[in-house]
């Protein structure tokens, strides 16, 4: 079970909160241009990272708001999570490894 | 509970768990481990969403006479109205108070400034939790940590009871809890809840062995 630290909850059950996949994919910015290979890879291509992800987050059980979190792919341990409106925050590789879980 | 007496609609409502009422009563339990379960329906809930410290939510405090919560947990009364915080701009208003005028005159206060104000008196149901093993019932399928140093009385939080969704509301140390669940699911969550109580209350029955 992971807990998530929901930004404006605190820490919670991973069965409270729906994920929402990859953050920070940027719409088109001229959509109108897009062929059909292009929306594709917009709408499906996504990264498969071995180590830190940036996540969407729902808090479905309790604020109902959309977050980011950084979690790890390989430990599973949640790295920080963070309002939409702020930036993705700068986690240093040597403190992931010390701080994640044998 | 009183029947209630007219005509119109308030005379042909039903709680959601009105066939349950008995059932409920005959389920709890006193003691030094007992618990009790009942429902507490047509409770006014006005849902409120606005900027918070805007003006706008400055007149709704005011209209409230209490301050709306900023902090997840966190609730605030006054007179007949408990406010609890559902979200960093959304709060849920329970008051005693009949509904379409409560509605109104937050309705008032907002303006016409970005926000709302929804009555969402059939929305939810109460059920109140009380007694010495409130809380352990509560535990058996709540996520949420409910130990007194980090949920105490006037806290609400919304969370989940067994699979259902619930804003949970902390009223009194004794504990006692009510559950807000949505209406429809309010018979799934009251049965999980008997059976949940089922084990406590039997504290004077002789130990096995004794």
């Amino acid at each position: 079970m992971l807990q998530i630290p929901c930004p404006w909850c605190g820490p919670r059950d991973e069965t409270e909160f729906h994920c929402g996949g990859q953050a920070h994919v940027p719409y088109p910015a001229a959509p109108g241009e897009l062929n059909d290979h292009e929306w594709g890879e917009y709408v499906f291509y996504r990264d498969n990272p071995k180590g830190t992800r940036a996540e969407r987050w729902m808090h479905s059980g309790g604020c109902r708001r959309w977050f980011n979190v950084l979690r790890d792919t390989v430990s599973y341990q949640v790295l920080a999570a963070y309002r939409t409106d702020e930036p993705r925050p700068a986690i240093h590789p040597s403190r992931e490894e010390a701080g994640a879980p044998r | 509970m009183a029947e209630p007496t007219g005509t119109g609609p308030l005379t042909l409502r039903r709680s959601p768990l009105e066939h349950l009422k008995d059932t409920m009563r005959a389920a709890s339990v006193s003691g030094a481990s007992g618990v009790s379960l009942t429902e507490w329906p047509f409770l006014t809930m006005v849902d409120v969403r606005v900027a918070p410290g805007s003006a706008a939510a400055v007149r709704i405090e005011h209209a409230l006479g209490t301050p709306l919560p900023l902090r997840c947990g966190d609730t605030t009364a006054s007179g007949p109205h408990a406010v609890m915080w559902l979200g960093p701009d959304e709060w849920l208003v329970l008051s005693q108070e009949d509904g379409a005028e409560l509605t109104d005159r937050l309705r008032a206060a907002l303006g016409e400034d970005a926000g709302s104000v929804v009555d969402v008196s059939a929305n939810r149901t109460t059920l109140e939790l009380r007694g010495p093993a409130a809380r352990d019932v509560l535990e058996k399928g709540c996520p949420l940590d409910l130990h007194p140093r980090s949920f105490g009385p006037g806290q609400a939080a919304s969370t989940t009871v067994g699979p259902v969704p619930v804003v949970l509301w902390q009223v009194a140390g004794a504990p006692a809890y009510r559950l807000l669940p949505r209406a429809s699911f309010a018979d799934y969550l009251a049965r999980w809840l008997l059976d949940a109580m089922r084990e406590y209350g039997h504290e004077a029955e002789a130990p096995l062995g004794s």
